[in-house]
Parts: C-alpha cells; structure tokens; sequence
C-alpha cells in the first residue's frame, strides 16, 4: 500500500504542476514511514517541500499556498499529531468555501497515517476519524486496499474539496495477498463497495478493519453464516445506499471499526441503517469497536483492537431466538 | 563534595571538545529601535511628500467617520457587532496605501477599515457583522482575504499566499494584520517562523493597541516589545508610532520594498490606542481609567497628522472642509447600503459547503424547503 500511495502523489505531481507535497520528514528522508519517498528528488525540494515542525503552521500556509491556486498535500505523520492543526481544519480549512460563498475553494488534501496494530507507542496509534467526520466540509476517506490507496488518494488531490486521507498504517506494509471478491473498480469519493457478498449479515467497515472482517467472514462459514462485507472507503460523504441495499437484503447488520464506540462513526451508521432499514431488519445494528478509552500500551493494544473472535461472537448475537 | 572532587571530573570527560558553533544570523541588526519610529513633529517630517500626506488626511478622515458610523450603526440595530479603530485610524490607512493592487492584506476582525481603505465597498466589508453572509466578497477580486476572527490564524495563510505567489514567479507582497492579544497564539509563532525559513514576502504588522479585550499588554507578554519578538525568528523587527501615518507608512513600505526585492519577512508593531471598546459589547471602564484615554486623546492620529499639514501649508481650510465633506458622504451612502434590509437566501445554507452536494445535505435542503414552504402557506 505504501508504494501506491507514494506512486499516486508522484503521478499527480507529474501530471499536474500546482500539486505540492508538504510536511515534517516528508523531503530528504521520504517520510517515517517512506511514503514521500523520491519524490523531493524527482520534482525538486519546492514541489516536496520539509517544512517546519509545527503542524498548524504546515496547514496554515497550505491554506495560503491553496488560496494562491496550488493543490497542496500535507502529511501529518502520526494521527495524534495532526492534533495542532485542528483550528486551522476547523476554523479555516472546512469553512472557506462556505465562507466565501463558493469564491474560495480548498483544495487540499490532508494525509493522516491512522489507527493501531503497529505496536507504536501512545499518541502514535489514535483513530481519530470521529473528528473529521463531525466537522462539516470535509471529506473523509479510507483506503483499505492497494488499488483503492492508489485510486482514492489521487481522487482525493483532484478534489475541489479539502481531503482528509486517512492511511491504515498497519495496512501500509500489505500487499494485493487478500485479494477482495468483488471487483476493484478506482472509486471516486463517496462511494462504498460491497468486498464479499453474502447473505445472513452485513459486516460494515472500513480501513483497517477490512481485512479483519473479511477474516472474520471466512471464520463465520464454519458457524453456518455467509457475512456480506461493505467497505465503506469514504466516511464523508457516506454512501448510504450500498449500505441500506445491502443490510435491506441481509436483515443483519453490524459496524467494525477501531475507534471507540461512543460517538464513534458506528454510532452514526447504526442509526442511519436503523432509519432505513427498520422494517427490513431481524435484529438490532450492533457495533464492534475500539473501547472507549485513551489509546491502550502496544502490550494491551490485542485486546483493545476488534478482532475475529469479537467480530463472531457479535454476529452470534444477531441471532434472535424468539 | 565539590565539583572538583567528584569522581571522573577533570581533565579525563573532557578529552573532547563540543563541535565548533556559532549563532547563525548576526542578532543586531534585526533587533528594534528602543523609541517607535515617529515623523510629525520631528525633522524627518521635512521631507514629507505633500500629495501623499493630503491623500493620507482623506484617508485619516474618512476612516474616523467610517468608524463612527459604523458604530452608529450598532446602535441601530444595523450591525450586531462593531469592534472599532478610532484611534487606529493610521495603522489600518497605511496598511492599505502600501500595497499593491497584486498584492494581498490578510485582515483581522478588526480590520474591515484597511480593507474598505484597499477599495473594498465598505457595505460588503461589513457583512460579516451585520450577519447575512460570512464574507461578503469574492477575496480573490480584491486581494483580500476574508475578516480572520479565530486569532492569528491569518497569519499562516498569508506566509503559504506569499510563498505560493513566489515560487510562481509572481511579484506579490501578503501584509497581515494581528493585534497585541493575537501575538500570544500559537498561530502567530508559527507564521513568522515559516516566513523566516521560507524568506517568504510576508510584512506582520501588530497593531498593539494596549489591551487584548481587557487584558493589558503587561499581563500579555513580558518581551520587551513585541518588535522584539522578530528577533527570535531571524527577521527584523521594527517599532513604530501607530498613531502617526507618516511613520507607519514609511516602515510599511520599507517592509513591503524588503519583502518584493527577497529580502523575506518583517515584522513591525504598530504602538497604538484603542480608543473605544473592544466592541459595543464591552464595557471599557471596568479595565482603564479616564486620565489613560485623556493623555492617548492628545495623541490622536487625525490631529496630529492635521496640525502638521496644516503648519507647513500642505492643506488649509478649505482642503479640510472639502475633505470631512467627502467624509460626510461617504457616511452617507454606508447608511443608505446598511438601512436596506439585507436579502438572505436561506439555500445558501447548503450551496457552498461541498463543490458537490452530499446525499445529506440534499435531503436537509428537501426538508427546509418543504419548511418554507409550509410556512407561506400559513
């Protein structure tokens, strides 16, 4: 995953001259976690640019650097670092356009490497997507795959809208080895995609809990349940349509994500899927998260992440008696 | 047990010497003058340039009558906020005169007056606070960025505007406003420290004008003066009298001479009085006393500019009248624009939050649609 995100930002770049790549680390070492990688060296350290540590200044001046009509694409290293920033996304970032009237479009885009599972240390692991998801004028993906890290991020750089790219970083060393069932068709944003088709639940998720569900899918046929898997790719817009079709043909539905349950995305997709899908449904939306709580030791992250085994014994639940 | 008697001290740890180090940029000449710069009343107003200095009286005057108002205007009902700049009247002229018209101003709340002084229509500068519509136009039209009320935070963009502009070989200066209270953010801090390092084509003025709400710069800072603050970031710093045109206008400029032949960023503060409330929401007794405002009254920026044109013969009275006359109407037509009830369009609340419109945002356009709707039919 990680060469497809470095290949979409390089074939952006070369394509388009106004795309500049900004950031901490992100020139001469390639970024911590390689992602820039080359990049400096191949369109110059003006186009791949090592900025000063400080990452609401990084967003501010990209926030100038798009009002003067380029497309910048900040990286924020860790999940819990971009926490600075969060006045200039807020306050300025996800407003201008509305501000403006639609005079003053932001294109930017906003890596952020995300979640758990990497054995990183505290403040380097938060899935923080309930943010951005809560901040009107955002858009908020996900890849979960290599094609889609590939395909979303340079939708993503083409977008008028600021991006807020969250990158799986425990997906970043995956290679195309789970191939998914379904085709991988380059989404746009906003566009979710149903990865295994089944018929007695629906497992929604995203990121990097795809590849646990889809785990978990294949554990669940020894239990006689055949799990439909949808992968949401875009938080922002949320494409509640593949969701409701598929949970309207399931009957079942429950939500995997690695952020804490209590005013986690989940929250939001269960009542969505409720609204839409009540007289369709056999039993309650049920959620499988992180638990509520600060972002565990790499020791304890095991028992704090969803995994197969929670996944499954949530299914059993959908199973009503009477 | 002494140093000396420690165990290992001596020559032994050090066998080796730290690398050789020197400060990397020569402090001196960056650090500010200790008195703000000032030109009325002193020699260097000699060589004032008359055309200049009656444009800046029209500007002085227009703006105090701008101010006045616009505060009017508060009472009335007109505006639901009104933070004033009688007093700052200089600061805000010279900021506009200095640029450009491919340059760009990076305006705080406070600042609707430069921005109207840079030819913004002063209605469409004050939409934000009457409240019909964030900005009331298009910044990239007038090189203006939209009024900044998170503080400071302005102050990044225009480092990323300017450093945009030049590495498109574009001849653009960004000049950004801040006030005393704002040099406190984090914001603020990190521009200067990316305009330093980048060498961007950046001019920050503050304009320190004594209290942040109500707190005063003492309990603000403990630099010695803002200006100083420059220095930590390798750009220069100067200190100047807001309140005299003349001064402000030279440094401005100077700045912004600097900023366009690449020679990077400078900082400048503008020492200044609020004369009036934070805004019309703020009560300014409670924080200052009488004899602070009195003595900053003789001080005013309007006067002092007027007595001195007026000493050495570059405007009379028939000028002065000629140019509140002008004031008068300016006033005038802000009136008749404020006093028209505003047409706010309420699908403007969903038609610019996204280039596209979200699935979401569609079915909530639906459903106050269908609300108006229903409330017509009533």
């Amino acid at each position: 995953m990680a060469q497809a995100l470095t290949r979409a930002m390089r074939d952006a770049m070369a394509e388009d001259p106004t795309v500049h790549v900004m950031g901490e680390d992100v020139g001469t070492l390639g970024g911590v976690f390689r992602i820039t990688d080359g990049l400096a060296k191949e369109f110059g350290e003006e186009r791949c640019t090592d900025t000063p540590l400080a990452e609401a200044g990084i967003l501010g001046a990209a926030v100038g650097m798009a009002m003067y009509g380029l497309r910048p694409v900040v990286e924020m290293q860790f999940d819990a670092f971009a926490y600075p920033a969060f006045e200039q996304l807020i306050s300025h970032v996800a407003k201008m356009r509305n501000r403006t009237r639609g005079a003053m479009p932001l294109p930017i885009t906003i890596r952020v490497p995300y979640g758990g599972g990497i054995g990183g240390v505290e403040h380097h692991c938060d899935s923080s997507e309930a943010y951005y998801v809560a901040t009107p004028g955002l858009h908020v993906v996900t890849p979960a795959t290599v094609e889609d890290a590939y395909g979303l991020l340079r939708a993503s750089i083409a977008s008028d809208d600021p991006v807020v790219f969250l990158e799986p970083k425990r997906l970043y060393w995956s290679k195309a080895d789970w191939r998914p069932e379904a085709p991988a068709a380059v989404p746009g944003i906003g566009k979710a995609l149903v990865r295994r088709t089944g018929t007695s639940a629906t497992l929604i998720t995203y990121g990097p809990s795809l590849p646990v569900c889809l785990e978990a899918a294949e554990a669940a046929r020894e239990e006689g349940w055949d799990l439909e898997v949808v992968d949401l790719r875009s938080l922002v817009p949320f494409d509640e349509d593949t969701v409701v079709e598929s949970v309207r043909r399931t009957g079942r539905a429950v939500v995997v994500h690695e952020a804490g349950g209590f005013g986690g995305p989940g929250a939001e997709i269960a009542a969505r899927v409720t609204e839409r899908c009540f007289h369709h449904l056999e039993a309650p939306v049920l959620r499988v998260t992180g638990f509520d709580i600060p972002y565990p030791p790499p020791m304890l992250e095991k028992h704090h992440l969803p995994g197969v085994d929670r996944i499954l014994d949530t299914v059993a639940r959908l199973q009503w008696e009477n | 047990m002494t140093v000396q008697e420690l165990p290992g001290a001596g020559a032994s740890h050090r066998s080796t010497q730290p690398p050789a180090w020197s400060p990397r940029t020569d402090a001196a000449p960056l650090l500010p003058d200790p008195e703000p710069y000032r030109v009325l009343g002193t020699e260097a107003a000699d060589r004032l340039d008359p055309e200049l200095m009656r444009r800046c009286y029209a500007e002085l005057v227009r703006g105090r009558r701008y101010n006045a108002q616009a505060t009017a205007l508060t009472k009335q009902g007109r505006l639901a906020v009104y933070p004033s700049t009688v007093g700052q009247e200089a600061c805000e002229i010279a900021a506009a005169l200095v640029l450009e018209e491919q340059d760009w101003l990076f305006p705080s709340y406070r600042d609707t007056l430069a921005a109207v002084a840079r030819g913004l229509d002063p209605v469409q500068a004050l939409t934000l606070l009457r409240g019909d519509w964030h900005t009331g136009y298009d910044p990239r039209e007038h090189r203006i960025a939209p009024l900044s009320t998170p503080l400071a935070t302005q102050l990044p963009h225009a480092v990323g505007l300017a450093h945009a502009a030049r590495l498109r070989g574009d001849d653009v200066v960004a000049l950004a406003m801040v006030g005393d209270g704002g040099t406190s953010e984090g914001d603020f801090h990190e521009a200067l420290n990316f305009a330093a390092v980048w060498q961007a084509p950046v001019v920050f003025l503050v304009q320190n004008n004594g209290f942040a709400i109500s707190v005063p710069l003492a309990k603000q800072t403990a630099a010695p003066t803002l200006a100083h603050k420059a220095v930590g970031y390798g750009m220069p710093g100067r200190l100047v009298d807001g309140n005299d045109v003349a001064a402000m206008h030279e440094v401005l400029s100077e700045a912004v001479r600097r900023a366009r032949a690449g020679g990077g960023p400078t900082l400048i503060e503008a020492v200044t009085y609020r004369m009036e409330a934070h805004t019309n929401a703020d009560d300014a007794t409670r924080y200052r006393g009488d004899a602070e405002v009195e003595a900053w009254k003789a001080h005013d920026p309007v006067d002092l500019l007027e007595r001195e044109l007026t000493a050495r013969g570059i405007i009379d009275e028939a000028a002065i009248r000629a140019v509140r006359d002008d004031a008068e109407a300016m006033a005038a037509a802000l009136r008749e624009g404020m006093n028209a009830d505003p047409v706010v369009d309420p699908t403007d609340l969903f038609a610019h939050v996204y280039a596209e419109q979200t699935d979401r945002l569609r079915e909530q356009a639906a459903m106050l649609r269908a609300e108006l709707e229903a409330e017509g039919r009533e």
